[in-house]
């Protein structure tokens, strides 16, 4: 979800009779519940899956400050705009986070940020929507990191212990986010009639690529099915995707607004919600580069790189400085 | 394009008492960077009342392929831990 459709470069999930000894015991340690760690011997592949699957999630966090970056002055309260720069904070930490445990895999820095800047690394479709109202600001909070959480919570678990490791650091913040953004909508939804609408309006434009930041079902990927093998995926996209709706829907109710979808249905024998067609082609568009702010988002990433590049250059030179100071 | 700017692990003593903790890392120019920035990463919430950094290149760790050779032998001294040795019930603060 933060990342999507991350690639294994495999055809087929590894059976165990394909494996060498080395990566037979490495399959064992995995079954055993054993983590990996950055020296222990890993297979090619699970290691190349491992940095595209955790860069683009670190670059989902640093692109991810930008929709929210676009209210920070004029957020309507100053406690609302300290709020909302402390979460935005925290979200380039998750992203730093994120990249040094995908580091620990032998890629540099440089090297996945000029992937990400290239065009050539994804981030997550969600935050290639624009930010019309405050409200959205509420429905981030609210629906993105919400799916966010229930995304990351197994991660928590998964099978290589850096990555694990920072997604227990980004949980423990990520209900703050959740729960600011439930707050926003709160008082939107019991503020004035345009208020609410206001609310509903934002619900409507955020709900269904919410849903689809968890990616198409992949109840029929191979990437899907290694990944699991490898736990470094623990659910599938729809498990995660029906979780988000069932522990939302009733949080809208709560707020007195409509989730924009008629086919959305309870069934007590399942104890799940029914809910409608999601359009991918919309989803697949988006991937693209085709959704309303990808060029925009990048953009401001690249320009915000090179703008800086004087600056980190100074600071290195500065540094060389003092240590050739103190050598003299 | 320059340099990339070095990788510093850091260690966070959360409280005053208890050992500096491995937390994780961070790029920066220089040390005192260094810690600037450990406190605006991993500090945001009252983590800490120190910070350590230290150069990732200069921290020497041991290699997974010499667990054995390092850990095995302590497998077999099971009699350093207290719980080896039984004691009678009615023997009081042993």
């Amino acid at each position: 979800m933060y990342a999507q459709l991350v690639e294994t470069g495999l055809k087929e999930v590894q059976g165990r009779a394909d494996m060498s000894a080395e990566e037979q015991a490495f399959q064992a340690r995995i079954d055993a519940g054993i983590k990996i760690e950055p020296k222990d011997w890993m297979p090619e592949a699970y290691r190349k899956t491992l940095v595209r699957q955790m860069s683009q999630h670190a670059h989902s966090e640093i692109v991810g400050q930008l929709p929210e970056g676009n209210w920070v002055t004029r957020a309507p309260t100053l406690k609302r705009k300290s709020i909302l720069l402390a979460k935005i904070q925290d979200e380039a930490g998750h992203g730093l986070y994120l990249y040094s445990a995908a580091e620990t895999l032998g890629v540099s820095r440089d090297e996945l940020l000029d992937a990400l800047h290239a065009g050539k690394a994804k981030y997550s479709s969600i935050f290639n929507y624009p930010t019309l109202s405050w409200a959205d600001i509420g429905a981030i909070g609210w629906l993105v990191d919400g799916a966010a959480i229930i995304n990351q919570i197994p991660l928590c678990r998964c099978s290589y212990g850096p990555y694990a490791r920072a997604m227990v650091r980004v949980c423990k913040e990520e209900s703050f986010h959740a729960r600011q953004g439930y707050d926003i909508m709160i008082k939107l939804a019991q503020g004035s009639p345009a208020q609410k609408a206001m609310a509903q309006d934002a619900l409507n434009r955020w709900w269904w690529p919410s849903l689809m930041m968890f990616g198409p079902s992949d109840a029929e990927s191979v990437n899907s099915a290694q990944s699991a093998q490898w736990r470094i995926k623990l659910f599938s996209n729809d498990e995660l995707r029906q979780r988000m709706v069932d522990q939302t829907v009733p949080q809208a109710e709560f707020l007195g607004l409509t989730v924009p979808d008629p086919d959305l249905k309870w069934h007590a024998e399942t104890g799940h919600y029914e809910f409608g067609a999601i359009d991918w082609s919309e989803f697949y568009d988006v991937l693209k580069g085709n959704g309303p702010c990808n060029r925009e988002r990048l953009r401001t990433r690249v320009t915000a790189w090179e703008e800086g590049a004087w600056f980190r250059e100074a600071l290195v030179a500065h540094a060389d400085k003092q240590t050739a100071n103190k050598a003299a | 394009m320059s340099k990339e700017w070095p990788l510093w692990e850091v260690f966070i003593r959360s409280q005053h008492g208890l050992a500096h903790k491995h937390v994780g890392s961070l790029h920066a120019p220089d040390a005192a960077m260094a810690v600037n920035n450990a406190r605006d990463v991993y500090t945001r919430r009252n983590e800490g009342v120190s910070i350590w950094v230290v150069k990732a290149a200069d921290i020497v760790a041991s290699s997974p392929a010499d667990k054995e050779a390092l850990f095995e032998p302590s497998n077999s001294k099971v009699y350093r831990h207290p719980t080896f040795f039984p004691m009678p019930e009615e023997v009081k603060n042993l």
